[in-house]
């Protein structure tokens, strides 16, 4: 015997993981529970709001450009329309750019990246250059292109935020992959006699959910400000339908009279944005090991 | 007639270098219930020996020559398909790294169960209940609750013996333990090695325990090969084996024991290994062998037999003591 027993390591009396202890965690920090708090605010807007404020597209002609008063608490803009609706209203619509695109993005990026990186060979290289070239071009840059392409509605941001989003996805999970294939654990799979797709699906994808959920947090408020960005330009959701990016484009004309109309809905794409943001940094701190126990 | 019969093994890897030879023409049998130790330094093919059998090599790099047949069955022409048949039912691995072995997204009862549920064709109450029983067998306290738990709360020792019950589940005929004392404490080695002892006194299993440590071949192996520079340099039952050494590299590790130490010193084996890239037809250890002669490098020592099962590959092999 002539090795030293090896030292016990820190990893011989590991923290608790699971939901639960990273929830004990993530509670204790400011940032990420005010991430937190915004979330939910923009998703009880988002759902419940719709519901709980008038038609968004109700005309008042005696109010038009009004400010916020008991009948319209955040003023109406040249149409009459009531602006607290169309703010909840665009919520609605930003919830589903945001997360639809995203889940598009997950959907098809997830098992490509995770082919790609278990199997490599000629695939590998193929995927990963094409996504080498979407991604050389600016996200919003390439969502203007296929909007414009696809054509202007909430199902062409979708198309357009998840497609744009893809090249990020793949290049993530096939990252993860690439670490995940080689750990132990895979192989002792594969001395069991785990086929491939098995070793994939139970032995992979679950070790590398993390940084994908951590992705989902970063890739929804781009989505959001896409559709923000993509309406405002004329290329995303069309008028009359409530959207924030829609109610900044007529608010830019009415600045100088009626500034409120611009506070709103970019108030509420930031707010909506730092939230995710926020959640995602406390996320990243809470699940991915690399980042310190 | 033996459970596993390896003969004229060779396993080479591409590399950037060129061929790499890792094992050189080796031949070993198995018997059933046998625990045969493949002991030597690091490097000097005996885990390559062993993957070989369930082929758990890179399939992209390995060239793979000479037989290994499992009760009669020929392994080497089996396609992938078949193998993973064979992986985890008839012949099964336990790794060296247990806490890096399992899977950290399931619960252990899970990653047993799985098994049982791929090849016995359990179902999921079946291959549960199963799972108790083998982390009861692999001797933990409490299985019906460990089952449940993931393998972060489990310590090294526990973890490798959850990896030996999945190793068993489906009753292999040949359980290879690929070092599977070395990343443990000594207090933990002894009770797996118990283990694997009161495996194969129970269910009959044979195992082909890969290791460097001559203190746990002594323990539990009933025959070793000792292996160097990828081939076979000397094979005996293990109280022939260390009454009786032949070939001076058996010899020297036995001297770099501990316990066989010399004023607090141990003795080690002066020089390095050859290259795995170039095979003269000399014997390999000559440049680091105390009883070289000049005709060690012309020609190179077969495996010969030097007393009833006993086989050295030297020209001067130490006699009978």
């Amino acid at each position: 015997m002539t090795e030293a027993p090896a030292p016990p390591s820190a990893a011989e009396a590991p923290p608790r993981r699971g939901a639960a202890r990273a929830w004990r965690r993530f509670r204790r920090r400011p940032m990420p529970m005010t991430g937190l708090v915004l979330v939910a605010g923009f998703l009880l807007l988002a759902i419940a709001g719709p519901l709980a404020t008038g038609d968004p597209a109700a005309q008042d002609y005696a109010a038009t450009l009004a400010p916020p008063s008991g009948a319209h608490p955040l003023g109406t803009d040249d149409l009459g329309r009531d602006a607290l609706a169309r703010v909840a209203h665009g919520a609605q619509v930003s919830l589903q750019a945001g997360v639809l695109s995203t889940l598009l993005a997950m959907a098809a990026g997830i098992p490509i990246g995770l082919v790609a990186g278990f199997y490599r060979r000629w695939l590998d290289p193929v995927v990963m250059r094409l996504v080498d070239v979407t991604l050389a071009f600016p996200f919003l840059v390439f969502a203007v292109g296929l909007a414009a392409i696809i054509g202007p509605s909430l199902k062409g941001v979708v198309l357009a935020l998840g497609f744009s989003q893809l090249p990020a996805v793949i290049r993530i999970t096939r990252g993860e992959v690439l670490s995940i294939r080689e750990m132990d654990y895979v192989s002792a799979a594969v001395a069991d006699g785990a086929s491939d797709g098995y070793i994939m699906l139970r032995y992979v994808l679950p070790n590398c959910a993390a940084p994908l959920i951590v992705q989902a947090t970063v890739a929804i408020p781009a989505a959001i400000i896409g559709e923000a960005t993509l309406s405002f330009l004329g290329l995303g959701v069309q008028p009359p339908t409530p959207s924030w990016g829609v109610m900044l484009t007529t608010a830019q004309q009415y600045l100088d009279v009626a500034p409120w109309l611009a506070i709103w809905p970019g108030l509420m794409i930031a707010l909506a944005t730092l939230g995710f943001n926020l959640l995602g940094d406390g996320l990243r701190d809470v699940l991915d090991p690399r980042s310190g126990r | 007639m033996s459970l596993l019969r390896i003969t004229d093994l060779t396993v080479g890897f591409d590399t950037d270098d060129g061929l790499v030879q890792a094992v050189k023409g080796i031949s070993l049998e198995l018997a059933e219930g046998e625990i045969l130790a493949l002991c030597g330094e690091s490097g000097c093919g005996k885990s390559v020996t062993a993957m070989s059998v369930p082929r758990l090599l890179p399939p992209e790099t390995t060239r793979l020559s000479g037989s290994i047949e499992l009760d009669g069955r020929e392994l080497t022409e089996l396609p992938e398909s078949q193998l993973r048949r064979i992986r985890g039912k008839d012949v099964s691995v336990v790794f060296q790294e247990p806490m890096t072995s399992l899977n950290p997204s399931f619960t252990v009862g899970y990653q047993i169960a799985e098994v049982l549920r791929r090849h016995e064709g359990l179902s999921r109450r079946a291959a549960r209940d199963r799972a108790v029983e083998l982390l009861e067998l692999v001797g933990i306290p409490l299985p019906a609750r460990r089952v449940k738990e993931y393998p972060h709360q489990l310590s090294g020792g526990m973890r490798q013996r959850v990896m030996i019950a999945i190793a068993v589940a489906c009753s292999p005929r040949v359980l290879i333990a690929d070092e599977p004392t070395t990343a443990l404490d000594v207090t933990i080695q002894a009770g797996v090695l118990d283990v694997f002892r009161d495996l194969r006194d129970r269910l009959g299993t044979a195992v082909i325990l890969i290791t460097h440590d001559l203190g746990v071949v002594a323990d539990i192996a009933d025959r070793a090969v000792v292996m160097y520079a990828g081939r076979a340099v000397e094979q005996a039952p293990v109280d022939e084996l260390f009454a009786r050494p032949r070939h001076p590299y058996t010899l020297g590790l036995m001297r770099a024991l501990p316990s066989a130490a010399v004023n607090g010193r141990l003795a080690e084996i002066p020089g390095l290994v050859p290259s795995p890239l170039s095979d003269p037809d000399e014997c390999a250890f000559h440049a680091r062998c105390p009883r070289a002669q000049a005709d060690c490098v012309l020609k190179r020592p077969e495996l010969v037999r030097q007393a009833d099962e006993h086989l050295a590959a030297c020209f001067h092999p130490g006699g009978p003591s």
